[in-house]
């Protein structure tokens, strides 16, 4: 019997994913001596034109890291969509949207504006903006076109199951290829990885006091965090309350407070609205102004809340005033 | 003319009370306005109030009781805690602060549901609809319903 074939694709991502992959170590070699890897453009040469030769759900899984931003990312999608029996939102961007997801606080113009004409470090004097067609010696080069908006990729495509994390953990992600090799996963649309809260696996659980009350919020390039105690006693905000556990706190182990990549457990809808709930209700203060004192400690409430899920937001994104272009118009630059 | 949809989230023992002597006073106010009851203004899990807007509202009203007349002692304050800090984030995410708003009411002040509720109905019209790119998820099968659990 021939073996599964398995894909990885990815989208609006830093490439941290495929590294992950890498750092299963020889666990990958188990993977391997299982499935055929017949798809994973950062690491093998198949092409895009030897997929869409495959039977649709040849695949039996495709793993989708990245955010879904350009016209691109859409069609491989739906590409690896059709081709794949099972699709896996693979790592924080794919799940929830993702630190690139962050861009839905801006439109089209101001993206590109930013990274083609105002960062520092750009030359650009005539202010040229890449261009879906440009002819060039009698041919026309292509490039995918930048869209408006971040999706995450079950916003794009229907997607059977979730791994989490920034990147998604060794372990998890071993546990999910088995589970799919020997048919024992759970029902469909489940995030494969526990459903409980981080404090829950954290070393300083027993340092974590009943009662928690706030009157400075500490951040930690400003302030050395005692490496025993419960971070959040100490003032930093560490999304481990509400953040899903699977990763084995190693954020907190390096003494970093918890950013919150593996997402929401199953009961929480909008991972910002309930982190949100949870680090106000912290304050220690019933005084309007000393309130607004406390709250001058979180500096970027979104960058904190939704740090990793702003696209899987209940408010995704604000209809920008003023013209936002077509992306399907994009190419010609604002003169 | 622009109709805002404004959703009311009130306490069980100060604001809802207050509504209630606002409608048997024969008080009017504008229709805009969906009240909806809770225990305590420290019920409102800020996802509900996301989930309004995102379904819809244009704003957003809190009603709770006086600072120190709490029904359960504090619930009010944790509501002014995350209230405020809900309002830095709307306003960072590019919507209008006031189209949320908190206010205390005490059942024995139906006039003031009156006035907040016509006040907050001008706001908000002025302000005009909020305007979300709201995205769902995409679906192979009918979707499972789905409820705030919170």
């Amino acid at each position: 019997m021939s073996k599964p074939k398995v894909g990885f694709y990815w989208c609006a991502s830093c490439g941290g994913c495929e590294e992950a992959i890498v750092d299963l170590h020889e666990a990958v070699l188990k993977v391997v001596e299982l499935v055929d890897i017949v798809f994973w453009p950062c690491a093998m040469d198949f092409k895009r034109s030897d997929v869409e030769a495959m039977a649709d759900g040849e695949l039996a899984v495709c793993f989708v890291n990245g955010a879904i931003r350009s016209s691109e990312q859409e069609e491989m999608a739906e590409l690896m969509r059709r081709k794949s029996q099972l699709l896996v939102a693979f790592g924080s961007c794919s799940h929830l949207g993702g630190i690139p997801g962050l861009a839905n606080l801006y439109d089209w113009d101001m993206v590109m504006a930013q990274s083609y004409k105002e960062a520092p470090s750009v030359d650009n004097p005539e202010g040229t903006y890449p261009q879906p067609e440009t002819p060039y010696n009698g041919h026309t080069l292509t490039l995918p076109v930048l869209s408006n908006t971040v999706r995450t990729l079950d916003q794009t495509v229907p997607v059977d199951y979730y791994l989490p994390g920034c990147p998604p953990p060794a372990n998890l992600i071993v546990n999910a290829v088995m589970a799919i090799l020997e048919g024992k996963l759970p029902a469909k649309g489940a995030i494969l990885a526990p459903d409980v809260a981080l404090c829950d696996e954290c070393e300083r659980k027993a340092t974590k006091p009943d009662k928690i009350a706030i009157k400075e919020w500490k951040r930690p390039h400003l302030a050395i965090a005692d490496p025993q105690l419960c971070l959040l006693a100490q003032g930093f905000l560490c999304l481990g309350p509400i953040s899903r556990s699977g990763c084995g706190a190693p954020c907190v182990k390096g003494n970093m407070p918890c950013s919150g990549c593996m997402g929401p457990t199953d009961g929480v809808r909008d991972y910002g609205g309930k982190a949100l709930s949870a680090f106000a209700s912290l304050i220690d203060s019933d005084d309007e102004a000393e309130i607004e004192k406390v709250l001058d400690g979180i500096v970027d409430p979104v960058g904190t809340f939704y740090r990793y899920s702003l696209p899987a937001s209940f408010l995704h994104r604000r209809v920008m005033p003023g013209p936002t272009r077509e992306p399907v118009a994009a190419g010609t630059d604002g003169k | 003319m622009f109709e805002p949809k404004i959703v009311a989230i009130f306490c069980n023992w100060c604001t809802y009370a207050a509504a209630d002597l606002a409608g048997v006073s024969r008080m009017t106010y504008p229709s805009n306005v969906r009240i909806i009851r809770v225990m305590c203004s420290g019920r409102v899990d800020p996802q509900f109030i996301l989930d309004a807007f995102a379904k819809g509202a244009d704003g957003v009203v809190l009603g709770g009781c006086h600072p120190g007349d709490c029904h359960y002692v504090e619930g009010n304050y944790k509501t002014l805690r995350r209230y405020r800090l809900m309002r830095r984030m709307l306003d960072q995410m590019g919507i209008e602060q006031d189209r949320l708003r908190l206010e205390w009411i005490s059942a024995a002040e139906g006039d003031r549901v009156q006035k907040v509720m016509t006040e907050m109905t001008e706001t908000v019209r002025k302000l005009g609809p909020l305007k979300l790119e709201v995205a769902a998820k995409v679906h192979a099968e009918p979707a499972a319903s789905e409820g705030v659990n919170a």
